[in-house]
């Protein structure tokens, strides 16, 4: 039976949600999160990726004893030097250790990335589940402002909000996660739209459970598979826009070690200290794509049959 | 099976000339067009007819199951309280806790990403506070009732791992967690295998007894009716054309259409080479209903032009106290009998055979 594979993630997931699943659904749901396991090991990128991210978040626990100088060490009468045995990834302008600050930045791009993508997926999930579930002027109405947002550049809005708020990362995380919601608000509301006529959920109400209960104790768990890959990606590409504001002087600022800001930092010197670049350039770029990686090794996990 | 007498026992559900229909593109449907009929405690009360014929929409209707359906007149009373008069939130009450209803189809009526124990479980949490302990407790003992065997173990299942006439179990189990007055099954066995179904029909009677609820039964299943159910309703294009209790319906048939839908029936116990009579054309259009007898475009009976395509046969009482057609013509099908209708049609369709070349 085909259907097998379909539900086998959806019940890994809902059951790998904490307070949701008790110790006999986990129990039961073991052989069929083993199979997504399974399935996403077979993929070599999805696997580099996720190599990768976990090499990010132990750099931002451990940040403090992996890199041998705090941000604010200046290294005096190193400045703009290259890589060296003292200075892994050279110095900066002022003459910060690269390395120090390119590891302490996997704190700033991931606390950034997390919490936008969760306000995204917060706002996203309730007015997609709203538009899809109820229908009608509900519906139009949240849609209407979906394209009334898509319709606003999110760099102007930042540059905006950043005036008004000042330049901190948390300015960064409210800008991304209240533009950043559009995508699973679409996602949401059509997978509802189909889910809601199935008859397991007519069936809900039939028993009388309440509309709330409806939605995200019977719907939701079943739209989750698609949430899940494109919050994983929008991990990515939320910090990818973290980089670009800071680089565009919205984001956080010295002496936050945002790898965006280092990268604008070396914009002026680039020709006499190209290192000052490629450090944290390339951490934004091997960031942004093993999150990609794992999203797109999720999707095949989670859902077989579209490969 | 008890035999109920409907003068005595309680009644459960009185549906007094209810109107409903959706507003669609091409018009209104009106698919439930003036309805009355009474449930009994402990009686099975079966509701026969073709698709379309507003069976289903009747029994969504007094869940308040369909969004989409537009009450326009009528009454719903459920233990002295009519249904339609109450909130949302009251409805949402009496649904599952004193009304359940088990679907046609088990393999999408379960929720594939829960357990089977915490599905049927969820139903005592909500409507009788349980915890989560306890709720699967009840889980497995409702399990145990609708006959699964092992039911501690299959209760940490998921639905894929049931088979078909173990879901609708599990479905049967989960409707009647709270031990409700009156279940509504919708084409129970329709989805299962020929083998399972007398099973599942066996718990569904058994729990009914267990609980002392009543069952309405949605069924085109003639056989079905004939085996279980006290009184039948049949309804045709939204109105009822014939009701009264079962042997009434079957053996003293006063309307057309269950004669039709009887006679098109092969019978276990009818071993002569009577053919089969199908009733001819297809169900009317419920934006367009045919004038006068909603049936008359399609009845063997039908006197045409006359009263048939030109009033709307009334529904009343032909025989006994309780049996009502509504047929201009019922009393002259006193001794029209299925074996005679099946003996025309086959003249008829000599006959016919015959002119044939002539044309």
């Amino acid at each position: 039976m085909t259907v097998v594979d379909n539900q086998g993630p959806s019940s890994e997931l809902e059951a790998s949600e904490p307070g949701m699943g008790d110790v006999a659904d986990l129990a039961a749901a073991r052989p069929l999160r083993k199979d997504v396991w399974k399935r996403f090991k077979r993929n070599r990128l999805a696997m580099v990726g996720l190599g990768i991210i976990i090499v990010l978040v132990l750099c931002a626990i451990f940040a403090p004893l992996i890199a041998p100088y705090d941000i604010t060490d200046r290294d005096s009468g190193h400045f703009r030097e290259g890589p060296s045995g003292d200075h892994w990834f050279g110095t900066d302008t002022v003459g910060l250790d690269v390395f120090s600050r390119v590891v302490f930045g996997a704190r700033v791009s991931l606390k950034i990335g997390i919490a936008a993508t969760s306000i995204a997926l917060l706002i996203g999930l309730l007015l997609g589940a709203t538009a899809g579930y109820f229908g009608g002027i509900l519906d139009t109405l949240i849609m209407r402002i979906t394209d009334i947002f898509l319709a606003i550049p999110y760099i102007v809005l930042a540059v905006a909000i950043a005036s008004v708020l000042g330049r901190s990362e948390n300015t960064v995380i409210l800008v991304l996660g209240f533009t950043g919601w559009l995508g699973i608000c679409r996602i949401v509301r059509s997978s509802f739209l189909s889910l809601k006529q199935l008859e397991y959920v007519e069936a809900a109400r039939a028993l009388g459970y309440s509309t709330r209960r409806v939605m995200f104790r019977h719907i939701l768990p079943n739209a989750l598979q698609p949430i899940i890959v494109y919050g994983t990606i929008a991990i990515g590409s939320v910090i990818l826009s973290e980089a670009a504001l800071s680089f565009l002087g919205v984001g956080p600022t010295y002496p936050t070690p945002a790898w965006g800001l280092m990268v604008a930092d070396a914009k002026g010197v680039m020709s006499v200290a190209p290192h000052m670049l490629f450090f944290p350039g390339m951490a934004i770029f091997i960031t942004v794509l093993a999150f990609v990686f794992v999203g797109d090794g999720l999707r095949d996990a989670l859902d077989p049959k579209l490969k | 099976m008890t035999i109920t007498n409907p003068s005595t026992a309680e009644v459960l559900l009185s549906v007094r000339d209810l109107h409903a229909g959706f507003t669609t593109d091409d018009g209104y449907v009106s698919a439930v067009d003036g309805i009355s009929f009474d449930v009994h405690r402990g009686e099975v009360f079966a509701v026969v007819g073709e698709s379309g014929s507003g069976k289903s929409v009747t029994a969504m209707t007094i869940l308040d199951l369909i969004p989409t359906v537009e009450v326009s007149g009528g009454e719903i009373i459920w233990k002295g309280r009519d249904l339609l008069t109450l909130s949302d939130e009251e409805r949402r009450k009496v649904r599952g806790g004193e009304i359940a209803m088990i679907f046609q189809d088990p393999l999408t009526a379960l929720n594939p990403v829960h357990t089977v124990g915490r599905q049927i479980g969820e139903m005592a949490r909500i409507h009788e506070g349980l915890n989560k302990k306890q709720a699967l407790e009840r889980a497995v003992e409702m399990l145990d009732l609708v006959g699964i065997p092992e039911p501690r173990k299959r209760s940490k299942m998921y639905p894929h791992e049931f088979s078909g006439g173990m879901r609708q179990r599990a479905m049967i189990a989960m409707a009647i967690t709270c031990k409700p007055d009156l279940l509504i099954a919708d084409e129970p066995t329709t989805a299962l295998d020929v083998t399972v179904q007398a099973q599942v029909l066996e718990v569904l009677i058994d729990i009914k007894d267990e609980i002392d609820s009543a069952i309405i039964l949605i069924t085109h299943d003639l056989g079905v009716v004939a085996g279980l159910a006290d009184q039948v309703m049949v309804m045709y294009a939204g109105r009822q054309v014939e009701m009264g209790t079962t042997s009434e319906v079957f053996y003293e048939s006063r309307h057309p259409y269950t004669l039709g839908l009887l006679a098109s029936l092969p019978r276990l116990d009818d071993m002569g080479d009577q053919p089969l009579v199908p009733i001819t054309g297809s169900p009317p259009s419920l934006i367009r209903r045919p004038s006068g007898c909603a049936f008359h475009p399609r009845c063997r009976f039908a006197r045409v032009p006359g009263l048939c395509d030109q009033e709307v046969p009334a529904l009343r009482l032909v025989t006994g106290d309780a049996h009502r057609a509504a047929c201009h013509y019922a009393e002259t099908l006193a001794d029209m009998t299925v074996e005679r209708l099946r003996a025309d049609a086959d003249e008829a369709e000599l006959v016919a055979a015959e002119e044939v070349p002539e044309r």
